[in-house]
């Protein structure tokens, strides 16, 4: 067999080695740790990429660890929702590695440093692996590495509140794991098995089981507290402000978008559609609810004076629009909710990518005290501003076409009420971006004197940020590249495939 | 009735006391005050989670899962739930270590480890 | 004459693109800047009258761009009434680029790379409304233009200025969520945005359901200042005055009125307007506009703001000719649009030429401005006579369209607003002539610094207004031609 071939298990592996690669280069040398760990990435980009092509060109991907056929062997499943998300997260790995090299020399300790590309890499093997993953039990053994990794990666800065916002993070991410152990245990006895194309065949037999209801319950619940899913989203805002930089960029783009990932795949692949929709009705509580995290999300961030804290709430906002693809479920509107995946990611990266910017030259991400920073770091509020308005759905960028598919999904089925809900969202939207637009480029005229000193960014850390930033508006322009594997990737979550 | 109480009660009694275990786990976690006793609630928890699991595992007389020399027509109790089980006590351990040491760190830093108390001191900063 | 396919349509539209990237390289240099946009209207002006003759000669020139999402194709069709708007805007952008850059100049204004740079954007989304072929298209530059407008709205950035900003923002951003949903609901109706002529929606739902569509558009066109929804527009006047000129007299407000106009005879048809009562409902709506917006303009004393609640009674004009649904009517209502805009342009220069020479805004400051400033407030007085609706100005063709039009659709009420609307615009136009031409200041002195504005305002002003005028000699070239095109394709529903 080629290198190709065994492609899936080398890109959770490959992680790993890299990982401890840079654990032994960076006891010689501290400065190895960043070219070891962009290297490691690039490759994992690479591969992402071709096994992405494999599988929209010949279909799904499976590989069997160990030569062990499933059920009794671990099978590693890339089908294309799977590629689809894969890529999409290499990506923004990529771009958030680019980013952190000086992003991590001014907020990381300088005795942490290996340490935190150590981490770095197991928690990107924890997310591939997550994604890659076609048996359930693994899905929950790679979550909790990646959920370690996250809460060691939070509390890697100076500031002492993190160590309270990885604290609460850990409390509550601990329980939903415990949960979704619980539900993973309560499928594998109403089965017998933990492969998940086993699970899907063999669950509809016993649909009426009180124990699958209870397994299905526990594991929404618990992938929901790790989405941060409204209500359960409390770890959230204080888990994006308090960490690094470059930590908020990965957790907020790719670890959100790798939990909604996981909690599609038990949604559509393992209890199938027809039992959320028919036999265990929950997209209408779903819908509600991610109705009310729109809104909700929105205005708890236009209340808020740290740039941060307001994109976190932002994050809790955009998380319920995803939800609601899940709430209408029909093709068109998870369209959506996936479009939405790969455009979130993009924008919110972005955005996160500029607040660090604005960090890491001024020393602080308050409003209140940001008025007029266009001015100084023009690059950045750019990029801002068009990643803000790509968010806010203004034509024709990828914001505007996610929302476009989600509400004409809704008109189509027939929910006025919460198509007009996100209609208002995408302007509680435009109420709290434009806060930062309305203060960076047309505010603090007095503030002047105080900021002589502050300049663009360093070009490592703009780079990332402008390319993602132009992302959202190449990626709404060409919205039928993405969309032709979305377009595939909803038909099969919904056939149930 | 008396079946019906004993079919509820002491045929089940893995599920009451996964679920009784659970509930202490949890309500040490978010009752208590102090951080350490929190995180000892969260073992509680797992570890209730881990019994429950261990106990559906077994099969009437059924031993250890350990291939005996007489041979494999023995009854042995579902290895497969041990394992994950193996797994996920590592996964509860690295947890817990995760979780002193942050506790380690913000005595350190804020000299209480009471949830009241760090809550004034971080506003405070 | 079939569809033609071509370029064109998108080369029109790149041009001012391109322009708005030259200008923020050019930025520090200003005479490179300028010319940047100088030399990109002249371009697109030829880009567009270069397709004049086909279109004249009944043929459409179409493009599609891109594929986009079910509901349409980002894809631009010119016909006769996108060339209308596309012709008046073009021209006026040229205009109004020479009229901007001796503005600024003259202020010292701050930001002048990012105020043109804008002004570019803002062009190109107003032409891509001229000349779109769908909903969806003429959607996403109606947003880009929401959006690329609002630094020029703000640019003075006095906190007044960011309240205004706010409040114009709010509302064109709300207008935007009701024509997608409108777009949206289109589409789950009939399976297509694509503009037909004659309309396509006859049939295709319940009529209280196409009524609601109806509402939806009609706020989600804004843009069009319709009272009660209009207080964007008066806030809107703390803008420079070239941004007042062009966004508010072409650009902005005229997306608006395109837009309904394009509605009801491209997507309802007069036929099932007429059968679903939106006529009445229009008619009302447009009619207390009129006379409401010229009673605030009356009491206004800042001379923009009066210009303003002119314009919004002078939009629903167009309004209430669409709502006649009748030929005269409709003619009226897309003549309008040419006529209104040179003319409301001209008043906008002249009183940014007060501000720059005199530095005042509010009318009682100018009394015998006049005798100074003669050439400027003798297009001012042309102007205000056209806007009233007197030879020898282009406004009375429109006017008179509109009158036959009330009794051609059955509604002769409509001539009272009309004459009550005649009567009030005199009456708020004319002070201001009389002030700025017969009163003397109580100061003999304090107008003594005054002069004309600088040539490059100058000319500008009288160009407008003499192309007003030779458009009342000449109303054809190429103005009713193209409007009795257009008449003619939403009646036959056929393109001729």
């Amino acid at each position: 067999m080629t290198l190709i071939d065994h492609l899936p298990v080398l890109l959770v592996a490959g992680p790993i080695v890299a990982s401890l690669l840079t654990l032994v280069a960076g006891w010689h040398d501290r400065r190895l740790c960043y070219p070891i760990a962009l290297a490691a990435v690039l490759g994992e980009f690479a591969a992402a990429l071709v096994i992405f092509r494999q599988v929209m060109g010949g279909g799904t991907v499976r590989y069997d660890v160990g030569g062990w056929a499933p059920p009794m062997g671990i099978e590693l499943v890339i089908d294309t929702f799977g590629g689809f998300i894969l890529a999409t997260i290499m990506l923004l790995a990529l771009m958030t590695t680019l980013y952190a090299f000086r992003s991590v020399t001014k907020e990381i300790p300088t005795e942490k440093t290996v340490s935190f590309y150590v981490i770095f890499q197991v928690l990107l093997a924890g997310l591939i692996g997550m994604t890659i993953t076609g048996d359930v039990f693994n899905l929950y053994v790679f979550l909790e590495i990646s959920s370690i990794a996250a809460y060691t990666l939070i509390s890697a800065t100076r500031k002492p509140h993190a160590y309270v916002a990885s604290y609460n993070y850990l409390v509550l991410g601990s329980i939903a794991a415990g949960f979704i152990l619980l539900g993973i245990g309560n499928l594998y006895v109403a089965t017998g098995t933990l492969n998940m194309a086993e699970l899907a065949a063999m669950l509809p037999g016993s649909y009426d089981l009180a124990t699958v209801h209870a397994a299905f319950l526990f594991l929404i619940i618990g992938f929901s507290i790790k989405a941060a899913f409204f209500p359960l989203h409390l770890w959230l805002p204080d888990a994006y402000t308090e960490s690094p930089s470059a930590v908020t960029v990965l957790i907020a783009t790719v670890m959100a978008k790798v939990s909604v990932y996981a909690l599609f795949r038990f949604l559509f692949s393992v209890f199938t559609l027809a039992y959320i929709t028919e036999i265990y009705p929950v997209t209408g509580v779903v819908l509600l609810i991610a109705t009310i995290a729109i809104v909700a999300g929105a205005i708890l961030a236009i209340a808020q004076d740290d740039l941060k804290r307001l994109l976190a709430y932002s994050s809790v906002s955009q998380i319920g629009y995803i939800m609601f693809a899940v709430g209408v479920a029909n093709q068109i509107a998870l369209e959506g909710g996936l479009l939405h995946i790969l455009g979130h990611a993009v924008m919110k990266g972005c955005l996160f990518m500029v607040a660090g910017l604005i960090i890491y030259q001024t020393g602080t991400a308050r409003l209140s005290e940001l008025g007029g920073i266009a001015r100084k770091m023009p690059l950045s509020c750019a990029a801002f501003a068009l990643a803000g308005a790509s968010m806010i759905g203004i034509p024709p960028t990828i914001g505007f076409m996610s929302k476009y598919y989600l509400v004409l999904g809704a008109f189509e089925a027939g929910l006025w009420p919460y198509a007009a809900v996100l209609l208002v969202g995408s302007l509680l939207a435009a109420a709290y971006i434009w806060r930062f637009i309305e203060i960076a480029y047309f505010g603090g005229h007095h503030d002047e004197h105080h900021r002589t000193e502050i300049r663009e960014g360093p070009a490592s850390m703009l780079a990332p940020a402008l390319g993602l930033s132009l992302l959202c508006l190449l990626l709404g322009i060409f919205v039928a590249v993405p969309l032709e594997a979305i377009g595939l990737a909803v038909a099969q979550l919904l056939g149930g495939a | 009735m008396i079946e019906a109480f004993s079919e509820l009660f002491f045929a089940r009694y893995n599920y009451w006391m996964a679920i009784i275990l659970m509930l202490i786990g949890l309500y040490a976690l978010i009752a208590k005050q102090n951080l350490v006793k929190k995180i000892i609630g969260l073992n509680i928890f797992q570890t209730a989670i881990f019994l429950f699991y261990i106990s559906v595992a077994s099969v009437e007389g059924g031993t250890a899962p350990i291939y005996l020399p007489d041979g494999a027509s023995a009854v042995y109790v579902n290895p497969l739930p041990h394992v994950l089980i193996l797994t996920a006590i590592v996964v509860g351990v690295s947890i817990t270590a995760v979780a002193l040491s942050l506790v380690v760190r913000i005595y350190e830093e804020y000299g209480v480890i009471d949830e009241d108390e760090l809550k004034e001191a971080v506003r405070g900063r | 004459m079939p569809d033609v396919s071509g370029l064109l349509p998108a080369v029109t539209i790149a041009i001012p693109l391109l322009a708005a990237v030259l200008i923020l390289i050019t930025g520090r240099h200003e005479n490179l800047r300028e010319t940047a946009t100088i030399v990109a209207a002249l371009a697109m002006l030829g880009s567009v009258a270069s397709m004049l003759p086909s279109i004249l000669d009944g043929g459409r020139v179409t493009l599609v761009l891109l594929p986009m999402v079910p509901g349409g194709d980002l894809a631009l069709r010119v016909d006769a009434f996108g060339m209308v708007f596309a012709l008046t805007a073009a021209a006026l952008w040229l205009l109004n680029s020479f009229y901007a850059i001796g503005y600024m100049r003259a202020l010292q204004e701050h930001a002048q790379t990012r105020f043109f740079f804008c002004l570019a954007v803002a062009i190109a989304a107003a032409i891509g409304i001229a000349f779109s072929a769908n909903l969806l298209t003429l959607f996403v530059f109606y947003e880009i233009l929401t959006v690329i407008t609002y630094p020029l709205v703000v640019h003075i950035e006095t906190p007044e200025a960011m309240k205004a900003g706010r409040k114009y923002l709010a509302y064109l951003l709300v207008g935007g969520i009701f024509l997608l949903a409108a777009t949206v609901l289109t589409y789950i109706l009939t399976g297509t945005t694509d503009f037909v002529p004659g309309g396509f929606l006859a049939g295709s739902g319940a009529a209280l359901t196409l009524q609601i569509l109806f509402g939806l558009f009609l706020v989600g066109f804004v843009k069009a200042a319709w009272m009660p929804l209009h207080a964007w527009l008066p806030a809107a006047m703390i803008a420079p005055t070239p941004v007042s000129a062009f966004l508010h007299a072409v650009a902005v407000v005229t997306a608006g009125v395109f837009g309904i106009v394009r509605v009801a005879g491209w997507v309802f048809g007069m036929p099932l307007m007429a059968s679903l009562g939106l006529g009445v409902v229009l008619a009302v709506i447009a009619s207390l506009t009129i006379v409401t917006a010229s009673l605030f303009a009356l009491a206004e004393d800042n001379l923009k703001r009066r210009l303003a609640y002119s314009t919004v009674s002078q939009l629903s004009y167009i309004l209430l000719g669409v709502s006649m649904l009748s030929v005269a009517g409709m003619t009226g209502a897309m003549a309008h649009i040419p006529f209104h805009a040179f003319m409301k342009i001209t008043l906008f220069f002249v009183a940014g030429a007060v501000i720059v020479s005199a530095g005042r805004e509010r009318i009682s400051d100018m009394k015998g401005l006049g005798h100074k400033m003669p050439v400027t407030t003798l297009m001012f007085a042309a102007a205000a006579i056209g806007i009233c609706g007197l030879p020898p100005l282009c406004g009375i063709i429109s006017k008179i369209y509109l009158a036959i039009g009330a009794v051609e659709g059955g509604m002769p009420i409509l001539l009272l607003v009309l004459i009550a609307s005649a009567v009030l615009n005199a009456a708020y136009f004319f002070p201001i002539i009389y002030t700025m031409l017969v009163d003397r200041p109580a100061d003999p002195h304090a107008l003594d610094a005054v002069s004309e504005p600088p040539l490059t305002m100058l000319v500008p002003i009288v160009l407008t207004a003499v192309i007003s005028m030779l458009l009342f000699f000449f109303p054809s070239v190429p103005f009713m031609d193209l409007v009795r095109i257009a008449i003619g394709e939403i009646t036959t529903g056929v393109v001729p």
